[in-house]
This record gives structure tokens, sequence and C-alpha cells, in this order.
């Protein structure tokens, strides 16, 4: 057993061991890939822009309906009078229409109801038309439904840069702790291994995985609800890489020292949670006093988002987010610093 | 052995450590001859794990000198690691790798060393090589983690505890397996609390409790030196109290009588004088017997003539 073999690099081993284990925690994958887009699919379809608003209403003749029914936002319905007025007693419809002596046409409708004016302005138009009455200036309608301005728009950045914190800090974490709770960070400090690669070795499994986790839920925004990505390919790629490792040394911190899970856990989540609620994941942060705007302004989670928002929404530049990624790189600089200072490598 | 081998691979001069007030150990020398296997034998918390640990240059002491392979931790850190294969007493290897991948990781922290799948014939487990660690029984767990120490091909192993919690043929198998590297020529150091590993394995044995070193030698010579070739005991249920110890102590051959809690432990020379002198005893007393075994003297015995208590007492 002298024969001696080619060596394999550490570094390299080290980080298939974390893509191996990081892969075989079917836990993990679920929380890292699948969570984030039920979440986007969820608010993205109870926050939808629902398509206008259809007004039922009632004719009385076939020949009344047929015309009424030029108009898309009106739902005609065609019945007796009896009945037509039955229903908009009850609220069913919001107009009756009913042809009058001598061609008039007859509407009836309750005039402090909102829905009743409106049907019966589309009602008349869309009779007088028919009767071949021609509109002097010609109009045109732009309609405000353009991606980039709605809740599932604003949504998606903040869920990224929520996966970019979540995942980080959790594979971090709990990889350091578990190991140091096993004394399997001892075992490996036994043998002639650098410290460093050990760290190294984080770092970059969080590229393959993050990679991954971006490409799987900003895919998800842009096919399903046509998410608009405005800005540069390369600025977002480099704003989701500063970000996930100003995350990473942030974890890295997080876990220096702690020796149980359930210790981490706590820590992780008491790092975390402020950010979930005051960063705008889900609502904007300007809905928070005046006073606390400094605060939420620097921390971490806050700046990614605002980066990530500006970068796909208004395809702002890197130099354009520069005081949210000098944010992130001093946070970064800060807490892995600190962190190598207090690591507990037994 | 020649004088050539006797060349010391590990040196341990006045080491001290404490953490905050338990004096873990306290003023201990050792030495290790190159090629033999040396066994540190005494009761949990006798301050085994920290001499090795030290030994190992996992802790640093609070006095004391270290010399190990004829270099010191402070200096030649890097060096040494390369050459020391080392098994901890409670690691637990990542359950979600593989046998072979486990190795194969460790594997790349040497520079030189036999391949994985050699070194996964030698312990024994081609048939676990694809097998989720977290799945392994005690006993493959174990030879996994000697595996991981053998993968630098060392001149040196640091074997802490290593059959404690396995049952007794999982412990027979890595005893053989560790009789193989003896015969390699490496240099062992091992711990443990069961008198049995002590004798079957080691060239000489280091009795340690409380952090220091109460006895040194072969197992041979450390059974030998407490003049005792047999045990005898014995139970006398609720007569105890009216035995004449005195008299039993003026039987032929008897060295030493020890009463227990209602058992009572002789040390003989001669078993077959002492025993009938014993029980013409307990028939001219009219104490009724209850209980009565004979045993040769072991490291065990060693032990409790030393100390007074079991190893296994904690």
């Amino acid at each position: 057993m002298n024969e001696t073999q080619p060596r394999q690099s550490p570094l390299a081993q080290l980080t298939l061991v974390r893509f191996l284990e990081f892969i075989r925690e079917p836990e993990a994958l679920f929380w890292v890939f699948v969570f984030p887009i039920l979440l986007a699919a969820g608010l993205g379809l109870a926050f939808r822009n629902r398509p206008p608003e259809v007004l039922g209403i009632a004719a009385v003749t076939p020949e009344l309906a047929n015309c009424l029914r030029q108009e898309k936002l009106l739902d005609v319905r065609q019945m007796d009078e009896a009945a037509g007025e039955q229903a908009l007693r009850t609220g069913k419809v919001a107009l009756l229409v009913a042809p009058g002596p001598q061609g008039q046409v007859t509407y009836r409708y309750d005039d402090t109801n909102a829905e009743g004016r409106t049907a019966r302005m589309l009602a008349e138009q869309a009779v007088e038309r028919a009767a071949g009455r021609v509109d002097p200036v010609a109009s045109r309608d732009v309609l405000l439904r353009e991606p980039g301005s709605r809740y599932i728009d604003f949504l998606i950045p903040g869920l990224l840069g929520m996966n970019l914190m979540g995942s980080a800090i959790w594979g971090m974490g709990f990889t350091i702790v578990d190991a140091r709770r096993k004394n399997l960070i001892k075992r490996l400090i036994a043998t002639p291994m650098p410290r460093y690669t050990y760290l190294a070795s984080f770092a970059l499994s969080r590229i393959v995985l993050l990679a991954i986790e971006v490409v799987v839920l900003l895919g998800f925004g842009v096919l399903a609800f046509h998410v608009p990505v405005r800005g540069s390919f390369g600025a977002f790629a480099v704003l989701c890489l500063l970000g996930s490792f100003t995350f990473s040394a942030l974890g890295l911190l997080t876990a220096s020292r702690v020796r149980t899970i359930e210790a981490a856990s706590g820590l992780m989540n008491l790092v975390m949670m402020p950010m979930w609620i005051v960063s705008g994941v889900f609502f904007s942060a300007q809905r928070f006093p005046d006073a606390l705007q400094p605060v939420i302004k620097a921390l971490p989670l806050t700046a990614a988002i605002d980066a990530l928002r500006a970068n796909m929404l208004q395809g702002a530049t890197l130099a354009q987010v520069a005081p949210q990624m000098g944010i992130l790189g001093a946070w970064m600089i800060v807490c892995f610093s600190l962190a190598l200072k207090l690591f507990r490598w037994r | 052995m020649s004088d050539s081998a006797r060349e010391a691979a590990l040196r341990v001069r006045s080491l001290r450590k404490t953490y905050k007030d338990v004096v873990a150990v306290d003023g201990l020398d050792l030495e290790v001859f190159r090629g033999e296997c040396f066994g540190l034998l005494g009761p949990n918390g006798a301050g085994k794990t920290t001499t090795v640990e030290v030994c190992e240059g996992l802790t640093v002491p609070d006095s004391g000198e270290v010399e190990v392979l004829g270099m010191r931790w402070a200096t030649d850190a890097a060096t040494l690691r390369q050459r020391l294969g080392i098994q901890l007493q409670d690691t637990q290897l990542s359950e979600k790798l593989t046998v072979f991948e486990t190795i194969r990781l460790f594997r790349s922290f040497f520079e030189r060393g036999p391949a994985p799948d050699e070194v996964i014939a030698l312990m024994q487990l081609e048939e676990k090589r694809k097998a989720r660690v977290g799945s392994l029984s005690g006993g493959q767990k174990q030879r996994l983690a000697l595996a991981c120490a053998l993968v630098g091909d060392p001149d040196f192993l640091f074997l802490d505890e290593p059959t404690t919690g396995l049952d007794p043929q999982a412990r027979r198998q890595l005893w053989e397996l560790i009789d193989r590297f003896k015969l390699e020529g490496r240099t062992i150091l091992l711990t443990t609390h069961y008198m049995d590993e002590a004798e079957r394995l080691c060239d000489r044995v280091a009795i340690v409790d409380h952090g220091k070193q109460i006895a040194l030698g072969t197992p041979r010579e450390l059974v030998a030196s407490i003049g005792a070739e047999h045990l005898v005991e014995f139970a006398v249920d609720g007569a105890a109290a009216t035995l004449e110890l005195a008299t039993l102590r003026g039987i032929e051959g008897v060295l030493e009588v020890q009463m227990d809690d209602g058992t009572v432990r002789m040390q003989v020379t001669e078993l077959h004088r002492a025993v009938p002198a014993l029980l013409d005893e307990f028939g001219r007393q009219g104490v009724p017997l209850t209980e009565l075994r004979t045993h040769s003297a072991t490291l065990e015995d060693v032990f409790v003539a030393l100390t007074g208590r079991h190893l296994r007492d904690e």
C-alpha cells in the first residue's frame, strides 16, 4: 500500500462534496427551488390584474339586445319586461333597456349606483352608434397594463433577493454547524487540508447553486408572468453574485461559533426575520416611517433588492446602483473578516 | 526489540492541560518507540483523549513538551500532518456521501498515499463502496474512519477508542485489521478503556488515571507486577459481616483480600492450594457461599490493584 496515485485537488473535492450533500437533501431542494416558485405563483395569481369589469344589463327585444352586444363591456341578457324589472330590483343587472313609444329607447336604472350610470352611458353609446351616429372626434385608447408596473414585477426581484439571502445563510450556517457538532471540522483540520479550501469550497459551490436557483426563479417569472429584465444580463449576474457572497459572509459569521443546530437556527432567524419584513420583499420599504429609512437602506437585503429591481424594471446600469453595491460590499468585507477571526475550527 | 528500533516516534514531557477548573492531564510523560503499538489504558475521563489530541496538534497544552517523529507542532505542522493518520473519538462523517466519496475526499488532502479503492479493499468495505455513510453499521463506520486515517499512508497512527460501542464480532474484525498495520511497521498510539483490547493489541501499555501515568510496561509485565497470577471472587449473601477476613488472609498463597459490597476478591498465587483451603474455611465458619469465580489476572486487575476501582466504574 505504498503505491502513490496522482492527487486530486482538495478544493475541487470539497466543492464536489458540498454540492453532493446539497442535492441529496430533498428538503433543501424544496426550500431553495420549489418554495420560491410556489410563493411567486401564489402571490402572482392573487394580485394579478383582473380584466375590466363587465356590466350585466337586460334588454327587452332581440333587436336591442343585438345592437347592445356590439359593446364588449356589456354582458347583455334578453328577457321580458317583468323579468327585467325583477332582475334590476335585485341587482342582477345594472340597467334595463326597453323600447319606448315612437322609436324611443327607455333606460331604467338606479342613478345613485355608479355601475348603473356607467351601464347607461355604454348602452346609449351602443344604441346611438347602431342607429348611425358618427363621432366627430376620433379617439384612441392607451391601456396601462404593461409588464413592469404590476405587482408580480415588483415581487420577483424581491423573492430573488430573499432567496439569495436564505439559501446562502441557511446553506452556509446549517452545513458548518452540523459539521462542527459532529466533530467533522475537527477531523478535517486533523488532515493536511489547507483551511482556506474549506471556506472557499462554500463560495464555489454557492456560485453553482446560485446560477441554478436564479435561473429557475427568474425563468419562472419570465415564462409564466412575462416579468421584464430590462438591465444588462452581465450587470444582473454581478448583482446576484455580489448579493450571494455578501449573504454567505453573513452566514459564515452567524455560524462561526455556534455548536448546536437549535442555536444556529435561532440566530439565523434573528438575522433574517427583520430583513424579510423591512427590506421590501413583498411591499415597498417606503411604507416604514422616514426616521427608519436610513437604517432600512443600510441593510444588505434592502440594498440587494433595490439594486435587482432597478436592474430588472428600470434597466439600471451597475453605475446607477453603485450605492447599493457599496453597502453590499461593506457588509461582505466586515462579516467575512469578523467570521475569520471568530471561526471555531473544533 | 533491537536497539535501532528503539528510536522514539513520540516524546511527551510533563504535559499539563486544564479545562476551567478540571485538570485533564496532570504532568504526563510518555515515550512511544517507532514501530510499536502503544496503548493508553484508563477509565473514561482519565485524560486519554486530551493527551492524544495534544499529540495530534489539535489541542494546545498549558505546559509541557511534545515531539512527534522528531518534529514539533509549533514549527513543523504542515509536514507532520502529511505523515500522521488520525482517527478521532466520535467523529460522524457526512451521512449523505458514499464510502468511496468520503475516502476520495480525505485522500485529496494528502500528497502521497494509496488509491481510494485500495484502502476500501484493505478495510474490507468493497461491498459498501457505493453505500451512503448513513446506512453503514457501527463496525463499518469505524472501518471507514480507519480508512480515512490510512489514505495518507501514515508513519504514525493515532486511534482514539477505535472499538468503543461495537459488538464483539465487529471488535474482533477491527483488531485483525489493526494487527495488519502493526505488521506493516507503522507506529500506533491507541487509547482504550477495554483491558482485553490493550492486552490483545499493544506491545506496551501506560495505565493512566486522573491525568497521570500510574503504570507502564508490557501487558505481561504489568500483570506480573501485582504479584498475583489468579483472582478468586466470591459472594456470601448476608453473611459478609460475620466473615473472618483475617483467617482468609492466613490461607497459603493468598496475597490480598478486599471486600466490596458483599463481594470478596482475593489475589492468589496458587489456585489449586488456595481454593480447597478457602472452601474448608467456609465449612468451618458455616458461611453459605452463593457465588465463586476464579480467573487469571488481567490488566483490569492491575488497575484495580493500583486504584481500588474498576476501569468501567464512572
